[in-house]
């Protein structure tokens, strides 16, 4: 219980409180406090408990780099985990939950876990669980699992609405500190189409809540605002770089925003295309590495300041700050002046500079030169810390500890660039030796830096390199005309860093990655393991891994290898940036494509007549089709049995619209035809039907389907339901490039036809009917012949007497508006003859009774030969696949060739079983073949399936089993020819 | 990416799919040899750097362009329209 609200300061509003909870407390706060700053002002030291040892932890930042603070947001029917509590905006009625403790935050019982300290450390899990058995892991797993880890998933789905737009502008600003916003004012003042974005609601930067720079702040906002050519987006986090200058944003819309409203998202996700990116995007302050630095109530020095400008908070009641460098002494005399007690400073270096001397001076705080922190006291909240002479040469002890009585210590080891986006976008970091920290790098041209992600630390420095930069972006873009030559800003060396990468020579526990708990030892250990590259260690030892990505803990990580290695820093070298910069919400990636908006849903024009009928539908690709047609207490199977039933015993109606149809038209038609189909096309007489088999340049099958000539050079392709949009682009790509001289054109009629296939021994009955002044009669209207005509009512429809389930069959057509009418008209018409309408799964076992295959057998494995249909290729003319199918592998005896199957029991041949000689024989065993489609046949009443089985026309009247291991399930199989029912076709020639 | 596409403008790479290698001509179906199919059907080079490629409109206008993209930057260098509808289209 250390921090407090000062009595002045900072951007909240104190005459609006804001109630909210905190593990089950009641907790108040104000408008304009985030989580961490509200539970900070009320004395909260404890925020969670870590990764991997449990080790309670306090706030750390004041930023989206806080590696400790997360948090569990749970509404009436939302939950996210792993929410940063410094980034959560505070609303009444908010109800956050600290993460990874049991039972509770201060009695946490999984801390046990720290005691065996070496057993978690670098490699822990490599080297226990991914041994040649594994054995360790499968036992020791629940365990870990339940005791590391972060927030737990939400269980339920996210009720909140996520929109996604695409955007474009001339110029793309990330980061809204003073660098950002001149160099976005500039831009649009010269008429460039700016974006201007920072993740916090408030604009400002390292200077937001500073009340000398607020004047300026809004200032530079208003003037932006006042062009229509900018967009100023708060709250917006620019998570990833993405090829051709494209930027993902996150825009939290409502999502942690007080001024709610009542239609807005929860989160937009932008695709920004921009003409070149500016980044502004500032800098993150750097831990020191010492011994007891997690414990709750260390936290990064600027924090300290930010909290108290920002929120009128002071973090702790008696503050020591430990640093490295000037930085940490800016604004020590305005923080006393607002009631922060800062009491004394640890200093590492022998010297500081006069400006930071005269901050000293004027607050009349202890300073302690040439000092280290070397031990932390206290378990829950600091009650002091050890302070003892320090050589910066060696990072070693020399001298006896003292203490020094505080409550908070702020540390500070410099600064480093926020060069995530840079990174992302090729850049290679560069090491500055003097500034001691790394720079972006060379651009490519599409992105610029400016203010303290570019090295320039000094106020004035950081406004003047926005503005050179911005001028030299304008003038590449063509947006302004002047010739003066730029002169960037010098960059000064205002933090003058005494580098000091960990505090040495005392024991404890040092922590370079505070989120995965890595140490300073677990480096050491990394490298000793031998692992050397900057990229292996950072696997092995998960630094930087976690949600945080590091942002705190990437420099120390690699000077700690450097110093491991005996190297300077640039020689190790660093690790690659990618995306996303802070996690992003699925919802937000997802936007509206959820649920039935995933993708389309393809409906026929009979789609609501099946509905009404009772049909259960299923998917086939984005079609909707009836599965079946349940009556009363019918399951599945015996729905399907009486539908196929009927069909042979009657007549069978199924809804055919959604194969794919294409126009074939031109004079080239039936040459094209004769190429892409197997078998040729060119003789195919007018006014007739026929099937064909396509097959793949590498002789494979395709697809298959009828193709109808209606005219001499007018043919109507039918493909399979699934390839109907493949065989379009495949025959594209043909007629474009390969065949551009054929003239050749297709369109897909897809949507333009409806189609019902009506098949059984009382069809023509049932047709004669329906479609008077047609003659069905057998010589009239022969096997594979076209008749237009037109129904009783009118209906124009176009018909083929082809048949799928063999039995006599028509596939009648009509224009898609007229689709539901003929439906009506053809179950009208054969009422009297106990007309069935069947789905998907009759028509499956109809076709299987036959022998007939579909994309289960024509895998993308099989060649004609296999299934059966290897003499019907053309002798004659070339085609696609012709030189390639006779390859001598496709001629082994040995590859598979389709047979039918007979089960000898009353048992189903599962799909996906295995066809074995013995199936007692022990797992893994030679595999003959396997199970490609299966059915109760009725026709035959026994279970009967297709399998693609090895040299299968030869094994015709042996026995096998069915064996499916996963399952237990062993079914002894009789091999008989494919065609299991009317092998001669007399049924459908009638 | 965006991929320049002579009727439509510049247009979003998810309105596309990739047809392939451009730069693989289809050998003469009656007197080719063994060889020559296999390099039509299988063989790729996969190169760093500048591209030539196929790329179909059919979240558009369906028409297939060549293009040469560069590997590594994705920028498009070039584009033109194939097939019989190239007449007057692309640059
Ligand atoms: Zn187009």
């Amino acid at each position: 219980m250390s921090g407090f609200r000062l009595d002045s300061g900072g951007q909240i509003d104190r005459n609006q409180p804001r109630t909210f909870t905190f593990d089950g407390r009641k907790v108040s706060g104000f408008a304009g406090d985030t989580l961490a700053s509200a539970l900070l002002a009320n004395g909260q030291t404890l925020f969670g408990r870590s990764f991997k040892y449990h080790r309670p932890r306090g706030l750390m930042s004041v930023g989206s780099e806080e590696p400790n603070a997360l948090v569990t947001l749970t509404g009436p029917d939302t939950h996210e985990p792993n929410a940063r509590a410094t980034m959560v905006e505070v609303v009444d009625g908010l109800n956050a939950s600290s993460q990874n403790r049991w039972p509770s935050l201060s009695v946490d019982l999984l801390s046990a876990n720290q005691i065996g300290g070496p057993m978690l450390q670098a490699g822990f899990y490599y080297k226990t669980f991914m041994g040649p058995t594994r054995k360790a892991w499968r036992f020791y797993e629940r365990f870990i699992r339940r005791a590391a880890g972060l927030g737990k998933a939400a269980q339920k789905p996210d009720p909140d609405r996520y929109e996604k737009i695409n955007s474009f502008a001339d110029l793309l600003v990330v980061g809204g500190g003073l660098a950002g916003l001149t160099a976005a004012l500039k831009a649009a003042e010269k008429g460039a189409r700016v974006i201007l974005i920072d993740e916090h609601a408030r604009f400002g930067g390292y200077h937001r809540g500073d009340p000398r720079e607020q004047d300026t702040i809004n200032s530079l906002l208003e003037r932006i605002q006042a062009f229509d050519n900018a967009t100023i987006l708060p709250r917006t986090t620019c998570f990833g770089q993405y090829d051709c200058s494209t930027f993902g944003l996150v825009e939290r819309v409502t999502a942690h925003n007080p001024t709610e409203t009542e239609f807005a998202p929860c989160e937009r996700l932008h695709v920004l295309r921009v003409r070149h990116a500016i980044l502004a995007t500032g800098a993150i302050e750097r831990p020191l590495v010492f011994p007891g630095n997690d414990a709750p109530g260390v936290m990064l020095a600027d924090a300290i300041r930010a909290y108290a400008l920002r929120f009128g908070v002071s973090a702790g009641k008696n503050i020591v700050l430990f640093t490295s460098h000037d930085g940490a002494y800016r604004q020590l005399s305005a923080l006393q002046d607002l009631g922060v007690p800062i009491n004394a400073i640890v200093d590492t270096r022998t010297t500081i500079s006069d400006i930071a001397m005269a901050q000293v001076a004027a607050t009349g705080m202890q300073l302690i030169t040439g000092h280290a922190v070397t031990r932390v006291h206290g378990y829950h909240g600091i009650k002091r810390v050890s302070v003892a002479p320090f050589d910066p040469y060696t990072s070693k002890i020399n001298g006896k500890e003292r203490a020094i009585e505080c409550d908070c210590l702020g540390m500070s080891g410099g600064w480093t660039p926020s060069i995530h986006l840079t990174s992302q976008m090729g850049g290679v970091p560069e090491w500055d030796s003097t500034l001691h920290t790394v720079l972006p790098g060379k651009s490519n041209g599409t992105w610029s830096v400016c203010g303290s992600v570019a090295g320039y630390f000094d106020r004035d420095d950081t406004i003047a390199s926005a503005e050179t930069m911005v001028e030299e972006v304008l003038r590449k873009l063509s947006l302004s005309r002047a010739r003066k030559a730029v002169t960037h800003p010098e960059k000064q060396d205002v933090l003058n860093v005494g580098p000091v990468w960990s505090i040495k020579g005392i024991g404890g526990k040092a922590f370079v990655d505070f989120q995965h708990d890595v140490t300073a030892d677990d480096i050491t250990i990394a490298h000793q393991e031998g692992f050397l590259s900057v990229e292996h260690l950072k696997r092995y030892t998960t630094l930087g891994m976690g949600t945080d990505q590091g942002k705190l803990s990437n420099i120390n990580g690699l000077a700690l290898m450097a110093e491991a290695r005996g190297l300077d820093i640039p020689t190790v070298g660093t690790t690659r940036f990618r995306p996303p910069y802070t996690p992003v919400s699925f919802g937000a990636l997802a936007a509206d494509a959820r649920g039935g908006h995933l993708q389309p849903t393809r409906r026929t024009a009979m789609h609501y007549w099946h509905l009404d009928a009772g049909a259960e539908m299923i998917d086939a690709g984005l079609w909707k089709r009836p599965r079946v047609y349940r009556r009363g207490s019918e399951d599945l199977e015996q729905a399907y049995i009486r539908e196929a039933r009927m069909t042979r015993q009657s007549i069978g109606i199924v809804d055919v619209s959604t194969l794919g149809k294409i126009n074939v038209q031109g004079p080239d038609a039936a040459q094209f035809l004769d190429r892409v189909y197997s078998n040729g096309f060119a003789k195919l007489p007018v006014g007739k039907a026929r099937y064909g088999l396509m097959l793949r340049e590498d002789g494979i099958v395709y697809d298959d389907g009828t193709t109808w000539r209606l005219d001499d050079t007018n043919f109507l392709m039918t493909t399979t339901t699934a390839q109907a949009a493949a065989v379009l682009e495949h025959m594209e790509l043909y007629l474009s490039v390969h065949w551009p001289d054929l003239k050749v054109h297709l369109t897909s009629v897809t949507d333009q036809w409806a189609g019902a296939a009506v098949a059984g021994p009382k069809v023509r009955e049932m047709l004669q009917i329906a479609i008077p002044e047609t003659d069905f009669d057998n010589e009239a209207f022969p096997f594979m012949a076209i008749r237009h005509g037109k129904t009783s009512q009118g209906i124009p429809v176009m018909m083929c007497r082809l048949s799928f389930s063999g039995e006599m069959a028509y596939e009648v057509y009509t224009p898609a508006r007229f689709g539901l009418a003929l439906w009506e008209e053809l179950h009208s018409a054969g009422k009297e003859m106990d007309l069935v309408s069947y789905g998907t799964e009759a028509l499956d076992t109809l076709r299987i009774e036959k022998g007939h295959v579909v994309n289960s057998e024509l895998n993308g494995r099989t060649t004609a030969e296999m299934v059966g249909m290897g003499a019907m290729a053309s002798k004659k003319t070339p085609y696609i696949g012709s030189a390639m199918k006779d390859r001598p592998a496709f001629k082994d005896r040995r590859r598979h060739q389709l047979v039918g199957l007979v089960s000898k029991s009353d048992e189903c041949v599962l799909i996906g079983s295995h066809l074995v000689r013995n199936p007692a024989l022990k797992t893994p065993c030679l595999s003959l073949g396997h199970v490609t489609s299966a059915t109760y046949s009725p026709a035959l009443e026994k279970y009967v399936a297709l399998a693609l089985l090895e040299n299968g026309q030869e094994l015709i009247g042996r026995d096998l089993y069915a064996t499916f291991p996963m399952k237990g399930i062993h079914v002894a199989v009789e091999v008989v020819d494919p065609c299991f029912f009317d092998k001669d076709g007399e049924r459908m020639r009638g | 990416m965006l991929i320049p596409c002579p009727h439509c403008g510049d247009r979003d790479v998810s309105e596309y799919s990739y047809l392939g290698d451009a730069t693989i001509k289809r050998p003469n179906q009656e007197k080719a040899n063994p060889h020559k199919w296999e390099t039509f059907v299988y063989n790729r080079q996969n190169p760093r750097g500048p591209h030539k490629e196929l790329w179909q409109h059919n979240g558009g206008c369906r028409l297939i362009v060549e293009i040469t993209r560069d590997t590594i930057s994705h920028e498009i260098l070039s584009m033109k329209a194939t097939g019989p509808h190239k007449t007057g289209l692309g640059k």
